[in-house]
């Protein structure tokens, strides 16, 4: 039989079987002793994205810890629906204390390990945009200053869903929220991987749930850094963004491919490598299938604010040279 | 061993002889010395292994210290006044997650206006927020109850505050009688957990719980703070017995036996109240000192036992319950409740208003008398407060009301 290579996109996804993947390039997932750090039979949504991205996450850090992790975990929705006791997901040493404080947290457990000389033992801190962007926004700054040895990881689904779908500072412009409801500000919003990257910490990524290896080997690569490091995964939501809870990773995956959500690493402020557009499209196919844009395609289609997010989505394709054009 | 040092740095060898493991610290005056010299100890590697954390802000500080805690470390950090007000949401958490986190709090009023000098309202807004709170008298006082603070917080898992008068008592210069590390080892047992962060044995902390069992939750820590009230004067006794001096405990009695007035008083203040109350006996007036050790949990007991043959009580106290008054008069009040006798409230030092031996006497005598209000103001000036209310009756737009209350103190002369 002649050798075939495999291709990641042969599939049109990074998610590709893998059963054709030898196995030492297989997900964690894929193996049968990964750590289900997430269990099944939490409460998370059909489709939710935060969920797909945290089970991904953790399992990673798990295989690339030798299972030496503790996790801290910001208020939200991956908190409420992993832990209504005595019915907890985590497989895991974790705690929850608030809402705004869980880099701190992450950076108090780090400091007893290090007391405790147990430097083998690595700490995690997780939560959603608001707890990240917004309300933990000072005290993720400061574990970054502090270079506190923190893997942050966000799941940013651009919005405060477990309230019931309210603007944040990730919130895109013209989406729909409870508090925005004629269409998101332009011109607002927060960085928050650019921001990671101007305090020079050692790495800085961005993912989405639509290249799940993508996301492992981020995971992996963050572990091998001592120090402030933060990854930003792009997570769908088909609650707040009103789409098919089987759309999930499509959505994300257009997210990427149109622009709108570059996927890069950063080692120390500098940008080392970026995730190219396989096929460009035009921001349109990822906006028309979420209800929370829907005022931009009726009654009337609304050219000047798609014009908008198309120039932003073609800014980050120059910027990040997502095209090989 | 005897030493002439500052009030915060007493404290800060103290800290540094229960073998903190992660200290975090944020900047707020008075309380900087103590951090200062935290820190300058934990360079010299005076402390062992311990990580010192300069953090962002006292919300930090506090959540710094909770994981930390949760993570099996011994955890400090101190703070005052607004900065324990920044992080009012993590000293709740602290407390319901169970943490055994001690904290100095160097009084300080709360603004605004803003005020850098001593009164207790700092610790007094955070009364209920399920923390021991414990009230020094001397700056010895003050580094023999952090001892006792670790050993409490340990057994009881729950945090605890040790309150301090801010500048009045961190920055004086006196002489304490400093431990030695031996003596400490012997009455601070090692930190045993009763839940902590370890791959070993993953355990989920601080999950959801409902209306089911949220009532038991919260009746436990309660339950717990309780149990404090047996702890505190039984290892007041242990530490007199091992240490030679008396340190802690719930309630400090003086010249109470005879007493038909007694004073009730936090804090450094009880010097000035004892000295007032000598001479008043001096002249044969049957006054006697309740000083208040532990404030929380409230010693309802041994209050009410202190307070058994008085005739009439003052609370001397440097807080304000804006719209009620006094703070630690209405627990006194409950406690006396069953038996009732006049409960006057003296609010007096805030903001660091000396508090002098003269007024005090003044209002000692008029209470004696029953002549006293429910609730005085010591040294208030009333007319000056009259001028700024005539004022504002007259004009719509008075103008910020404390630089209107300046303005007459110092007589500035109208545009």
């Amino acid at each position: 039989m002649p050798f075939q290579p495999v291709k990641y996109y042969q599939t049109g996804t990074f998610t590709v079987g893998n059963r054709l993947l030898p196995p030492e390039t297989r997900s964690v997932q894929a193996n049968m002793r990964r750590t289900n750090s997430l269990n099944s039979g939490h409460r998370a949504c059909q489709g939710c994205g935060e969920a797909l991205g945290a089970r991904y996450a953790i399992d990673a850090a798990m295989e690339a810890t030798n299972r030496q992790l503790v996790a801290a975990n910001a208020t939200g929705c991956l908190e409420v629906f992993s832990t209504p006791y005595p019915e907890t997901s985590w497989q895991i040493p974790w705690i929850h204390s608030l809402f705004g404080n869980t880099a701190a947290v992450a950076t108090g457990i780090a400091a007893a390990m290090k007391a405790k000389g147990k430097h083998e033992t690595r700490v995690i801190a997780q939560g959603g945009d608001g707890g990240t962007t917004d309300i933990g926004f000072g005290c993720l700054s400061g574990m970054f200053e502090r270079n506190d040895d923190v893997l942050y990881i966000c799941y940013d689904n651009e919005a405060y869903m477990n309230t019931g779908v309210q603007r944040s500072s990730a919130t895109p412009p013209a989406a729909r929220t409870a508090t925005t409801t004629t269409g998101n500000a332009f011109g607002q919003g927060k960085n928050v991987p650019l921001i990671a990257m101007a305090h020079g910490i050692p790495y800085v990524a961005t993912a989405t749930i639509a290249e799940l290896h993508d996301l492992e080997a981020k995971v992996r690569r963050a572990m091998q850094f001592r120090g402030a490091r933060y990854l930003h995964v792009f997570v769908s939501c088909p609650l707040g963004w009103g789409h098919a809870s089987d759309q999930s990773v499509r959505m994300a995956r257009l997210a990427k491919e149109t622009g709108i959500f570059p996927v890069f690493e950063a080692e120390h402020g500098e940008v080392v490598s970026v995730s190219k557009i396989r096929k460009r499209l035009p921001v349109e196919e990822y906006l028309k299938p979420q209800r929370r844009f829907a005022h931009l395609f009726s009654p009337q289609k609304n050219l000047e604010a798609i014009a908008r997010i198309q120039a932003m989505a073609d800014r980050n394709i120059k910027r990040y040279r997502l095209t090989d054009a | 061993m005897l030493k002439q040092i500052e009030g915060s740095r007493a404290v800060a060898e103290a800290v540094a002889l229960c073998r903190p493991e992660v200290i975090c610290a944020y900047p707020i005056s008075p309380q900087t010395h103590i951090v200062e010299a935290l820190g300058e100890l934990v360079a010299a590697g005076d402390i062992g292994r311990c990580e010192f954390i300069n953090v962002e802000s006292e919300f930090a500080a506090m959540s710094v210290a909770i994981g930390a805690s949760a993570a099996g470390a011994r955890a400090y950090t101190a703070t005052a006044s607004q900065g324990l007000l920044f992080m009012a949401e993590a000293l709740f958490n602290a407390a319901g997650l169970g943490l055994p986190i001690v904290m100095t709090v160097a009084n300080r009023a709360i603004g605004a206006p803003i005020n850098i000098w001593n009164d207790h309202t700092d610790s007094m807004s955070q009364r209920d927020c399920g923390w021991i709170q414990l009230f020094a008298e001397t700056n010895q006082e003050a580094l023999d109850l952090h001892i006792q603070a670790f050993r409490l917080a340990e057994e009881l898992s729950l945090p605890v505050m040790v309150c301090m008068d801010g500048f009045i008592l961190t920055h004086a210069y006196e002489r304490v009688d400093m431990p030695s590390q031996a003596q400490v080892d012997a009455f601070l047992p090692k930190f045993e957990p009763r839940q902590v962060l370890d791959p070993a044995e993953p355990v989920s902390i601080g999950a959801m719980v409902g209306p089911e069992a949220f009532t038991e939750v919260r009746y436990l820590a309660h339950a717990k703070q309780m149990q404090a009230l047996s702890l505190i004067p039984a290892w007041a006794s242990e530490f007199h017995y091992a240490f030679g001096r008396a340190a802690g405990g719930l309630v400090r009695p003086y010249a109470l036996e005879d007493a038909q007035t007694v004073i009730v008083a936090l804090g450094s203040v009880l010097g000035t109240v004892k000295d007032a109350v000598d001479e008043m006996r001096a002249n044969g007036e049957k006054i006697g000192v309740l000083g208040i050790s532990c404030f929380r949990p409230w010693p309802f007991e041994a209050v009410a036992h202190a307070l058994g043959g008085a005739k009439r009580v003052v609370v001397l106290e440097k807080s304000l319950a804006v719209g009620v008054g006094g703070i630690v008069s209405t627990n006194v009040r409950t406690t006396l409740a069953p038996r009732p006798v006049p409960v006057y409230d003296v609010i007096a030092g805030l903001g660091g208003r000396p508090i002098t031996k003269a007024s005090l006497q003044k209002v000692f005598a008029d209470a004696v008398r029953d002549e006293l209000n429910l609730t005085t103001f010591l040294d208030l000036d009333a007319a000056l407060v009259e001028r700024v209310l005539e004022n504002e009756r007259q004009v719509r737009r008075s103008g910020p009301l404390p630089e209107n209350v300046l303005k007459e103190r110092h007589a500035v002369p109208a545009r």
